[in-house]
C-alpha cells in the first residue's frame, strides 16, 4: 500500500459509493442549505442507516455470490413479532424469545438456501415466495395466537441495554451492532480466505465448484446469515419500541437493495465490497432522513433516490470498466 | 518420454438411446501433445468431458498409469492431476490475478480464527508462475483478470494448472477466439507445458495450430476414432483434408458407413 495509485483506487468497488456520498452531501449543502454540523449530529439518519446497514451486509455477500434474497422484508416484522409474542404475550423469558426469533431466521434462510441450491429456480423467485409465505404465517399466526396484529412487550434491563438502548436519548444502540458487524463482515469477505470463495462463486460457479469450493454449503450459509440478520433487526426494533407490528418491513426490500447497489456491489455478482455497502447505507439514509434538514420539499425524496441510484450504478460501471482496462505503464512502478 | 499417463480402452458413451462415442481407444503420453480433431458433433466435447469427470463412460475403461480409474466428478479428475482449460479460460473476470489463481487453495498467514488471506504471497506466486510460462507482460498480481487479453487469460489458466501439479492438461479450443499473435502465445505455452513433461490433449479446428504443437493426432468422425497417426505420418494437406472434410474425409465417412452396416448399425445413423 505504498503511495497513491489511480489503478488501485479504481479497482476498489467503493470508489463510486464514495463519490456518490460526497455528491449527495454537496447537493444538500449547496441546494438544500443544510447546516452540515446539525446534519452530522442528527440521530434520525444514523439510526436508519444502522437498521438498513445490518440487513445490507449479508445481502451484499449474497449478491456478490450471485444470488438475491428479498425475504428479509418479511423476516424483519417476523423477528419483532416472535420476540413480542413469546415475551410479551406468553410472558416467557426474553432469552427464549430471542432464541426463537433468531432460530426462525436461520430456519427460513436454510430453507431458502436448500431450495435455491436443489432447484434451478432463480433465487429472486424463491425468496419472493418465502417473503409472501413468511408474511402470511406471521399475520395468521399472530391473529391465531394473540388475536391482534400488534403485540406489546417489556424487556428486562440487560436486554434493553444491549439491543434497545437509546444512547444520549436518541441514538439507538444498534448503531454499535452495525459497526461491529461491518468490521466482522469486512474481515470475512476481504481478509479471510473464505471471502475469495464468495467472489469466485459469483464470478463463475462452475469453475468455483471445480476448484473445490463447497458452493452449495456456502450459499446455504449465506442465506441463513441474511435471514438471521433481518430477524435480528426486527428483534432490536421490538425491544426499542416495546411493541411489534405485523407489517412494516416491506420498505426495507427496496431500501436495502438500493443501498447495496449504490455501495458498488454488482447485481449480477462477483464484485463488491463491505466498505462500499457501509457507505451506501449512509448515503441512502442521508438522502431520505437528511431531507428534513434541507429547504427541499419532502415529496421530492423518491426522485432524489432514483437519480442517486442510476447515477451511482453508471458511475460504478464506468469505474469497473476503467479498472479492467487499467494496467501499469511499462517501466512505471 | 513416451510413457502413457492416461489411456482409454474401448470407451462407449450413450445418452439414453443415442450413442455418442463408439469404441474409443486412445493413449495420452507424458511430454506429448495429442491433437483431437473433428467436426462439430463428432463427439470431441463428450470425449473431453469423460476425461475430465463431467460424464462417465457407459462402458469401457479409463486407465491412469496402467491402473483402472474412474472420475465420478470433475473434482475427482482434478485431484488425480487432470486439468481442463476451456475456451474462455474458466477464470473470474472481476477478481485479481492473485486471488483467482488461488481460488479454493488460498495461501494464509496467521493462526486460528485470524488466518488471513496472504495477498502478497498469492500475487508473487501467481505472477512468477505466469512469467515462468513466458508471459512477461504480467507484473502486477492485483490486476483484474478481465483486463487481460484472451491469450493472457488462457496462459494464466494453463500456468495455474501447471503450478498445481497437473499431469494431464486438456485444452478445449484454446485458440478458437484468439487473434494470430495471441494464439502464438498460447501455443508457445502449450509447448512449454509439454517440455515440462505434461501430457496435453489439444482440441482445435486450426490445422496450423495443430501442426505447430501436435505430436499425435486423432480424428473423430461420428463418435468413432477415424484416424490415429503420429506427426510426420501425414502431410499438412492430408490433415487439412481430413479436418475440412475433403476427399479423405469423404473416404473415411464411406468407410465408417460400411463399418456400421457390418456392425449392426454402430454408430447409429445421425442423419
Amino acid at each position: 500500500m505504498s503511495g497513491f495509485s489511480l489503478g488501485k483506487l479504481l479497482r476498489r468497488p467503493e470508489t463510486g459509493a464514495l463519490v456518490g456520498f460526497v455528491a449527495v452531501i454537496l447537493f444538500y449543502v449547496v441546494v438544500g442549505g443544510v447546516d452540515i454540523v446539525k446534519l452530522a449530529r442528527a440521530a434520525s439518519w444514523v439510526n436508519f442507516a444502522a437498521n438498513l446497514g445490518i440487513v445490507a451486509l449479508p445481502v451484499c455477500l449474497l449478491m456478490i455470490a450471485g444470488e438475491l434474497d428479498i425475504s428479509f422484508g418479511a423476516m424483519i416484522p417476523a423477528g419483532s413479532m416472535i420476540v413480542a409474542i413469546v415475551t410479551g404475550y406468553y410472558e416467557q423469558p426474553i432469552i427464549l424469545g430471542m432464541v426463537c426469533c433468531l432460530g426462525f431466521g436461520a430456519l427460513v434462510g436454510w430453507f431458502n438456501g436448500m431450495l435455491v441450491t436443489r432447484t434451478s429456480v432463480p433465487s429472486l423467485i424463491i425468496t419472493l415466495g418465502s417473503l409472501m409465505a413468511v408474511q402470511g404465517v406471521v399475520l395468521a399466526g399472530s391473529m391465531l395466537l394473540t388475536g391482534a396484529a400488534s403485540v406489546p412487550m417489556d424487556s428486562p434491563d440487560w436486554a434493553k441495554f444491549l439491543f434497545g438502548q437509546l444512547m444520549l436519548g436518541k441514538y439507538q444502540v444498534i448503531i454499535f451492532w452495525w459497526i461491529g458487524l461491518t468490521v466482522l463482515f469486512w474481515f470475512f469477505l476481504h481478509i479471510s480466505p473464505w471471502g475469495n470463495w464468495i467472489f469466485a462463486l459469483g464470478g463463475d460457479q462452475t469453475s468455483a465448484r471445480n476448484a473445490g469450493i463447497p458452493t452449495d454449503r456456502l450459499k446455504i450459509a449465506l442465506f441463513i446469515m441474511s435471514s438471521t440478520a433481518a430477524a435480528f433487526v426486527g428483534m432490536c426494533s421490538a425491544i426499542v419500541f416495546n411493541s411489534a407490528q405485523v407489517s412494516g418491513g416491506m420498505d426495507y426490500i427496496f431500501n436495502v437493495i438500493v443501498a447495496t447497489v449504490v455501495g458498488g456491489v454488482l447485481l449480477t455478482g462477483g464484485f463488491g465490497s463491505i466498505i462500499g455497502v457501509f457507505i451506501g447505507a449512509i448515503t441512502f439514509a442521508i438522502v431520505i432522513r437528511g431531507l428534513d434538514f434541507t429547504r427541499i420539499d419532502k415529496n421530492w425524496a423518491d426522485l432524489i433516490i432514483g437519480v442517486v441510484l442510476v447515477a451511482a450504478v453508471l458511475l460504478n460501471n464506468t469505474f469497473r470498466k476503467m479498472a479492467l482496462s487499467y494496467a501499469p505503464k511499462k517501466g512505471a512502478k | 518420454m513416451s510413457n502413457t499417463i492416461l489411456e482409454l480402452q474401448g470407451v462407449n458413451k450413450s445418452f439414453g438411446p443415442i450413442d455418442v462415442l463408439y469404441d474409443i481407444s486412445l493413449k495420452v503420453r507424458a511430454g506429448e501433445v495429442l491433437c483431437l480433431l473433428g467436426d462439430n458433433g463428432a463427439g470431441k466435447s463428450t470425449l473431453i468431458k469423460i476425461l475430465s469427470g463431467v460424464h462417465q463412460p457407459t462402458s469401457g475403461a479409463i486407465l491412469m498409469d496402467g491402473q483402472p480409474v474412474s472420475f465420478p466428478t470433475p473434482r475427482a479428475a482434478a485431484e488425480k492431476g487432470i486439468a481442463t482449460v476451456h475456451q474462455f479460460g474458466g477464470t473470474f473476470p472481476l477478481m485479481s490475478i492473485g486471488r483467482s489463481f488461488f481460488v479454493g487453495v488460498e495461501p494464509t498467514k496467521g493462526w486460528g480464527p485470524f488466518k488471513v488471506y496472504d495477498r502478497k504471497t498469492a500475487n508473487a506466486i501467481a505472477v512468477k508462475a505466469v512469467q515462468d510460462m513466458g508471459i512477461t507482460r504480467i507484473t502486477d498480481g492485483d490486476r483484474l483478470v478481465g483486463g487481460l487479453s484472451g491469450g493472457e487469460r488462457q496462459s494464466l489458466s494453463i500456468a495455474r494448472a501447471v503450478h498445481f501439479g497437473a499431469r494431464v492438461l486438456i485444452l478445449d479450443e484454446p485458440t478458437a477466439a484468439l487473434g494470430v499473435k495471441q494464439a502464438t502465445h498460447v501455443l508457445r505455452i502449450v509447448n512449454e507445458a509439454k517440455r515440462r513433461g505434461l501430457a496435453v490433449v489439444f482440441i482445435t479446428h486450426q490445422v496450423m495450430h495443430a501442426m505447430a504443437v501436435g505430436d499425435h493426432f486423432a480424428v473423430l468422425i461420428r463418435g468413432a476414432v477415424a484416424a490415429d497417426f503420429k506427426k510426420g505420418d501425414k502431410t499438412r494437406e492430408e490433415i487439412t483434408d481430413l479436418m475440412a472434410g475433403g476427399a479423405s474425409m469423404a473416404n473415411l465417412e464411406a468407410e465408417i458407413e460400411g463399418y456400421m452396416a457390418s456392425h449392426e448399425g454402430h454408430p447409429p445413423k445421425m442423419t
